[in-house]
């Protein structure tokens, strides 16, 4: 059947939820976080009703032009290797997904975060936050400017390393979208020793990477990563609601 | 081939629910969904907003406090949680252009929320409205609620839950997701009046552990 729930007037999108074997595990036994912390029981199906296919508009207000390059922080030039992210933010269906916001953070290029809690003995740099924030095009497209993030040791295992990686924050549309990940970058040699990488089923890890692109990729400037996000659809076949009726 | 350059996306968005059902594609078409990843450590660079408490701006008449710990399986706060809570306006509509109802028009209600526990003093708290009763899409009404994501170091994707109000008895008892689990369960996402609004802790796990749900 399509993606609808129309009962008594209230059509709804019912969005799809990938197979078990293609979603990240709450909980991970070699990523020792989880241990006290990811849910021991079954979650109950919740049925996508009004509070699960809406969602809050959050947009440009939010975000300053600025938020977009962070490779300018402080009054001067952040140290690094400069790249452009871009890609595209779709659903499963293949649309896109405009107005939308998308949060980004990361370690600096020597791969320490500027918080508090990292005690990663490598320099901090003064006109890098790691913060940004953009909001999609009218064709879902997003795009900015840093500078790649270093590997960075954790408490893990013995000689425990993640590879690099930007964090991820999206909406989308509806409740059911709403996503943080990590894009990784192409061919990282410690990919085989990260049980966060490691946790995404084999099926699904190739989303999680970014591809270079050498077409994106700025003379004498930076480097470019490409990398599409696609939030859950609804599979919907086409379809016209008749305009009659009241809502339930 | 690039299996993303999708034949169709040039046309201007328009919400898909309710009455103004075009923007479909015309044919199935299925792109696997990036896999989620735990926000980690130090999600307070990237996500911490300064109005992110304010689900209702504040001052906004009948504003009541959400308040609430997380915790973890062996009764420790969790000290590094991101809590996101989202939900209808007190006439039951929701501030979103996919409300097939048209979006609430509540003056300074945005209905959703963003938190996080640090410590001192490890507990989160929203300030919104109590919401009203959302149809179920089956005749039915919802008791009134809030979804809640809770994000964190040591989850790779977020867990989802719900929080009623025990001071809702009739409501809660018509409620088919309430109606759904036992009494053991129903209590875990019962919300306690306080003061200025109301509490509610989520277990991560333990025998208290809250019921999560998969959406
Ligand atoms: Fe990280």
């Amino acid at each position: 059947m399509t993606g609808i729930t129309s009962h008594r007037g209230l059509v709804l999108p019912r969005y799809l939820r990938e197979p078990a074997e293609r979603r990240t595990p709450v909980g991970s036994p070699d990523y020792r976080s989880t241990g006290l912390r990811a849910p021991l029981r079954t979650p109950v199906d919740l049925p996508h009703r009004l509070t699960e296919v809406t969602g809050p508009v959050l947009g440009e207000d939010r975000v300053r032009p600025e938020d977009a390059d962070l490779t300018l922080r402080g009054g001067g030039e952040a140290v690094g290797q400069r790249i452009v992210v871009y890609g595209r933010v779709l659903d499963s269906d293949g649309r896109p997904v405009p107005d939308a916001l998308v949060e980004v953070w990361q370690a600096n290029a020597a791969g320490r975060y500027r918080h508090v809690g990292d005690s990663f003995p490598a320099p901090l740099d003064p006109h890098f936050d790691g913060l940004g924030r953009v909001v999609t095009d009218s064709l879902g497209r997003y795009e900015f400017l840093t500078v790649k993030p270093g590997a960075y040791p954790w408490g893990n295992h013995h000689n425990a390393w993640r590879p690099a990686h930007i964090h991820f924050s999206l909406f989308g549309r509806a409740f059911t979208q709403r996503l943080v990940t990590q894009m990784y970058f192409p061919d990282d040699p410690l990919f085989g020793q990260d049980p966060i990488f490691a946790a995404i089923p084999a099926a699904a890890r190739h989303r999680a990477i970014s591809r270079f692109s050498l077409e994106r990729t700025q003379a004498d400037w930076a480097l470019a990563f490409e990398w599409h996000i696609v939030l859950r659809g609804t599979d919907q076949t086409p379809f016209e609601a008749d305009d009659d009726g009241d809502v339930a | 081939m690039d299996p993303l350059e999708v034949p169709g996306v040039t046309e201007p968005y328009q919400p898909r629910t309710g009455r103004r059902g075009t923007g479909f594609l015309t044919e199935p078409f299925r792109l696997g969904p990036t896999p989620s990843a735990t926000v980690g450590p130090y999600l307070a660079i990237g996500l911490t907003w300064p109005d992110g408490a304010w689900a209702a701006a504040e001052g906004t008449p009948g504003g009541i406090w959400v308040r609430g710990r997380v915790v973890d399986g062996a009764g420790d706060l969790v000290a590094d949680a991101m809590v996101e809570t989202w939900q209808a306006d007190p006439d039951g509509r929701f501030p979103s252009p996919e409300d097939p109802r048209g979006p609430s028009s509540t003056p300074g209600f945005r209905g959703y929320a963003r938190v996080q526990t640090v410590s001192p003093p490890g507990e989160f708290a929203v300030h919104t409205l109590k919401p009203g009763r959302v149809p179920d899409g089956e005749g039915g009404l919802q008791a009134p609620h809030l979804d809640v994501s809770v994000f964190a170091r040591g989850l790779l994707d977020r867990v989802v839950t719900r929080i009623y109000f025990a001071d809702e008895a009739d409501a809660n008892a018509e409620d088919a997701v309430l109606r759904g689990l036992t009494a053991d369960q129903r209590r875990t996402l019962l919300a306690e009046p306080t003061g200025d609004g109301y509490r509610f802790d989520v277990h991560l796990q333990g025998d208290r552990e809250t019921v999560f749900f998969a959406v």
